[in-house]
């Protein structure tokens, strides 16, 4: 529980249906000063998760994951910018923290659920396996960073709130009364604490804030950038570089610290490989297949041919090239909407 | 709006008498002529001030008697940490002022009223406080405390019975090694009210801070003994109240409450330590026999005799509290759980305890209600809990 609407109203559901209903909460970490503005774990909002567990009438426990989440996820995040790529921390955060260490202790309290307020949904297939479907309310669909989950996890994870809309679980808080119902959220990475994740970069890593030139494909010198973390694949605004066309954020040349740009025309990918793939089936599939394929949790599909590679790599061939795709983030493949798997974009 | 029925409780098992109390129904029923019959302010003229005013006068009469003091030595205060901080702030500022002390000694395994006072007197007002050394059971040797008197030692204090690991500090002996060098002596003796002997002229003690919630008294309500002839500043000031050592309109009924629920502790705390230590015994035999890679903290038997604690190699101590609360049994571990924090208590560390076990404590404190077979189903389980936490 983070004291937000969505994972109270997922408690408040699963009391009413009858359920024992334990409430856990994760401290995770925050920068040594900030502890009042991480997002998800403030005092404020432990005391808010307390109050809708006492108003639910269950037990409320702190998890502190402080370690586990600054080991796993604040670092690889750090380390992924230092080595150039646009890293996912939710996607981290879900595999290592929620779905790991999270999961085990809620088992070792012979929980036989884990339920959090995700907008996705588990549901039975026929071969006994199951299946992660997208959320009824596509906007808010969350699907895509919960790729990471297998047959295991899936087998203990319920989301409660995955059959209804946004607007009809706001509406949800205020009929069970809970204190959270107008609650704003914050799409922010939990640790920045509202800060611009550059500046928080800057005292982290030195390697990926240093400056550089910006070229173009051939290699001229456009202009200087203000270190390559700062930019993601197919960015076109604040390149502050003077061009009669548009100019686009091509690749990062990380060996050499060069931002490569280009024009439109130079832009847009039709191919992608993915590692560390999950199936959530558990296998791989056999034969390449068909799929709406999302390059960023908030992208819209696109459509391709996805190859299964040895055992953790696809390949995923697009009907049209994409401007954005960007390594670090995943690429997750849909049949509809059940979730197949996805992987880590190179 | 959707009505939720609260979730049904399992029955659970209290095994935290260390952390508070339910209250006796004899002091419930001594307090209540307080809150509307009886309702008058005791600084007031009239007659209503006056019966309330009788009412606490006989209950600081109640609390001399068992302390074996004076009345006039008997100060109430809301809790034993305001005791606590009256007593460590009020005692340092007038040993500055009067003579010139900055020096205090305090134990390492002090309560967080004692010890954090103590910290925010070095760090913000220039008190030099030194740490007592303590031996693998958290006791204070009195020849430590011979040793470093110096003639600018503003105060010690060494707490009477350890809350997280309930070993009993022999506050005799300290008490009369500053008695013969002048220097005043306090104990927070806030978990020993409801066991021990409290007679202040046996002890040597200066000072000595009580809660009454620990011994089945209301919460809110603490007194602190300071021995005639010792000085201490007000850390509340306002009214004349309390001899002037404590401002504000006193909380009779609670007062009452903490007088009533002190002198039924101390009238009775044979027959309640009869009780309880085979509970202890109990506790302590079957765990440290059942449960591999555990170890009791505090010593074996200068303890409360109510106070079993433990640490259990490579268990998150947190997650364990968890466990047992779910499975139904509330007790507490050394650390201050409530927000996650994993860090092990000072007081913990301070046993020369490794982290990995000082992670895994556990506190089982037993009391009035428990009853033998309680302790039993708690202790068929408890090995299967561990072993099932350090699978995490």
């Amino acid at each position: 529980m983070s004291g937000g609407v969505d994972s109270s109203v997922a408690a408040a559901l699963l009391v009413h249906q009858g359920y024992e209903v334990i409430g856990m909460m994760l401290r995770l970490w925050t920068e040594p000063g900030k502890e009042g503005s991480n997002r998800c774990c403030t005092p404020e909002a432990m005391a808010l998760a307390r109050r809708v567990c006492a108003r639910l009438g269950i037990p409320f426990y702190a998890i502190d994951a402080q370690e586990v989440f600054y080991n796993q996820v604040v670092t690889s995040f750090i380390d992924g910018y230092a080595q150039g790529i646009t890293p996912n921390p939710c996607l981290v955060c879900n595999r290592q923290v929620r779905w790991d260490f999270l999961l085990k202790r809620a088992l070792a309290l012979e929980a036989d659920y884990m339920a959090t307020g995700h907008y996705a949904r588990a549901s039975h297939a026929q071969n006994d396996s199951i299946c992660l479907m997208r959320a009824v309310d596509r906007q808010k669909d969350q699907s895509y960073v919960l790729h990471v989950l297998d047959q295991e996890q899936l087998s203990h994870a319920l989301f409660p709130i995955g059959e209804f809309t946004k607007p009809q679980v706001r509406q949800l808080a205020r009929d069970y009364t809970l204190p959270v119902a107008d609650r704003q959220e914050s799409q922010d990475l939990c640790f920045l604490a509202d800060e611009d994740y550059r500046e928080f970069l800057k005292r982290y890593s030195l390697s990926s804030s240093t400056r550089g030139p910006i070229q173009n494909l051939r290699g001229k010198i456009l202009g200087t950038h203000q270190g390559l973390a700062s930019y993601t694949i197919g960015q076109r605004k604040g390149l502050g570089i003077a061009s009669p066309q548009p100019m686009y954020v091509l690749r990062k040349d990380i060996e050499n610290n060069i931002l490569i740009v280009g024009g439109q025309e130079e832009l847009g990918i039709k191919e992608l490989i993915a590692c560390e793939v999950n199936w959530i089936s558990g296998t791989a599939p056999a034969s390449p297949f068909r799929a709406q394929v999302k390059i960023r949790y908030k992208a819209s599909d696109a459509w391709g041919k996805v190859f299964s590679l040895g055992e953790n790599d696809a390949r995923v061939l697009f009907d049209e090239p994409l401007r954005d795709i960007t390594p670090g983030q995943a690429a997750v493949f849909y049949e509809g909407d059940v979730c197949l798997g996805g992987g880590i974009i190179q | 709006m959707i009505e939720i029925d609260p979730q049904k409780l399992v029955k659970k098992t209290y095994l935290d008498y260390a952390a508070t109390t339910p209250v006796d129904s004899r002091v419930l029923e001594a307090m209540l002529p307080y809150f509307q019959q009886s309702f008058g302010n005791p600084s007031s003229v009239h007659t209503y001030g006056q019966k309330a005013e009788a009412a606490l006068e006989e209950a600081r009469e109640v609390v001399a008697r068992h302390l074996n003091c004076i009345p006039e030595e008997v100060i109430f205060t809301s809790c034993g940490s305001e005791s606590d901080n009256l007593a460590i702030r009020g005692v340092s500022f007038a040993a500055l002022q009067q003579r010139g002390a900055r020096h205090l000694l305090v134990s390492p395994v002090e309560h967080p009223a004692v010890a954090k006072t103590a910290r925010q007197l070095a760090n913000y007002y220039g008190f030099d406080v030194e740490w007592l050394p303590v031996d693998e059971f958290g006791r204070v040797n009195p020849n430590e405390v011979a040793k470093r008197l110096r003639s600018n030692t503003a105060l010690v204090s060494v707490i009477y019975a350890n809350n997280e690991i309930g070993t009993v500090n022999p506050i005799a002996q300290i008490g009369s090694i500053c008695r013969n060098h002048g220097i005043p002596f306090h104990t927070d003796a806030v978990q020993a009210g409801a066991y021990l002997s409290m007679d202040v002229a046996e002890l040597n003690v200066d000072l000595m801070s009580i809660g009454a919630h620990k011994f089945y008294g209301p919460k809110g309500v603490g007194a602190l003994y300071v021995r005639k002839g010792i000085t201490l500043l007000p850390s509340q000031t306002g009214g004349e109240q309390e001899f002037g050592l404590r401002a504000g309109t006193h909380n009779i009924p609670y007062i009452v409450g903490l007088a009533k629920a002190f002198d039924i502790a101390q009238v009775e705390k044979e027959e309640r330590s009869d009780r309880v230590l085979p509970l202890r015994i109990q506790l302590i035999g079957r765990i440290l026999e059942e449960i591999p890679y555990s170890q009791l903290t505090g010593h074996p038997v200068q303890r409360l005799p109510n106070h079993a604690s433990f640490v259990f190699k490579g268990v998150d101590g947190n997650a364990l509290l968890m466990a047992l609360d779910v499975a139904g049994y509330a007790c507490s571990s050394g650390s201050a759980c409530k927000t996650g924090d994993p860090e092990p208590s000072d007081v913990l560390m301070a046993l020369g305890l490794p982290r990995e076990w000082a992670l895994g404590s556990l506190r089982v404190t037993v009391g009035n209600q428990t009853t033998a077979d309680e302790i039993k189903a708690f202790l068929d389980i408890l090995p299967e809990i561990i072993a099932r936490m350090r699978k995490i």
